[in-house]
């Protein structure tokens, strides 16, 4: 097992969302330790898209050996993680798609394992987004 | 066994390298009509998108060419996935990447040694994209397709004849995605407004077999 905190990449078809839902749900962490968290926003030369390459240096970027929580907002964001994680070596070991809302998702995500949840629980903080309903 | 007199084309890794330059040239000349026909019901990408893969599947292949047919496939399917940047990219390259794998590492492949891994192929597509014919996605000409190949290489046909059969196949499949409403990606937001449209990715499926069957005509010819 590993001491460090579950990484959490968020891939989105515009950088700017990625990076925007990064800096949203680590403010919202509060002090003390703080989860790594990469974007994986749109295409290297900066237009509208999915990279696997991005995705996959996020992926390492913020893998301390407790897993990583990949949140992903949708079409080919969701199809390439999919793609990646049926490769064995694409992603660090301990990758989880979440099905989640891709805000409140992050942020849940974020805050739960800041606070040294395991993947399993942040996997399932951030599904659990979905239920808070608005109206 | 009535199976025509001429030799098929040998599937090795030559065969798909030449099939891969006729689909690269092919997406390159068509992909503003496949951009034409994303406007309305897509994000008007899917052409310069697969201009982008299947340029950059080419290069890396003609950079290191793989030396079994499972290896080009295998290589050109990562290439997509990394570079298409729609959706089409982690589709195709899947597509590409199971059949790769499933031809292992023999070389050359039997026709119907090729045609079991594009089926494998075909069927890790729609588990990927959770779509189905009838959705008006890529499936419907790729299934099809394979249909008509295997069909053809039960009957006797050569893989050359097979691929002919297959390339009709999936053009009567993309044009008959024209009444169909759209069930997956974002053309599915349209409702009803998806409909009388043909669908972008059953159009580049098509050329793509079409390109496969030019290649093998081209061998035996």
């Amino acid at each position: 097992m590993s001491d460090g905190l579950v990484g959490i990449v968020l891939v989105s078809h515009s950088a700017a969302v990625a990076e925007a839902v990064g800096l949203l749900a680590t403010g919202l962490a509060g002090g003390g330790a703080v989860a790594r968290v990469a974007p994986a926003g749109g295409t290297p030369d900066g237009e509208l898209g999915t990279s696997s390459d991005l995705i996959a240096a996020a992926a390492h970027s913020v893998d301390q050996g407790a897993g990583v929580a990949v949140l992903v907002d949708l079409g080919s964001a969701v199809l390439t993680v999919k793609a990646m994680l049926a490769e064995e070596d694409e992603l660090p070991p301990d990758t989880r798609l979440v099905d989640a809302p891709f805000v409140e998702g992050a942020v849940a995500a974020v805050v739960t394992a800041s606070a040294g949840a395991d993947l399993a629980a942040v996997v399932a903080a951030a599904e659990e987004a979905y239920t808070y309903r608005k109206v | 066994m009535n199976a025509s007199t001429a030799p098929g084309p040998v599937i090795d890794a030559d065969f798909l390298r030449r099939w891969l330059a006729t689909a690269a040239a092919v997406v390159d000349r068509e992909a503003d009509r496949l951009t034409e026909l994303d406007s309305p019901i897509g994000d008007a990408d899917h052409g310069s998108n697969m201009r982008r893969g299947f340029t950059a599947a080419h290069a890396a292949v003609e950079l290191e060419p793989p030396q079994t047919p499972g290896g080009v496939l295998t290589l050109v399917g990562s290439q997509l996935i990394s570079t298409v940047g729609g959706a089409a990219g982690p589709l195709y390259g899947t597509l590409l990447r199971r059949a790769g794998k499933a031809l292992g590492d023999g070389t050359p492949a039997t026709p119907e040694e090729f045609r079991d891994a594009l089926r494998t192929g075909v069927e890790a597509v729609g588990k990927l994209g959770g779509a189905v014919p009838g959705d008006k996605t890529m499936l419907d000409a790729l299934v099809p397709a394979v249909e008509a190949l295997s069909f053809a290489l039960d009957a006797g046909a050569g893989l050359a004849d097979g691929l002919a059969a297959a390339r009709i196949a999936a053009d009567e499949g993309a044009a008959a995605t024209v009444p169909l409403q759209a069930r997956k990606g974002r053309a599915s937001y349209l409702g009803p407004r998806s409909i009388g449209h043909q669908d972008p990715g059953a159009t580049s499926a098509a050329l793509l077999v079409a390109a496969l069957a030019d290649t093998a005509a081209e061998a035996v010819a």
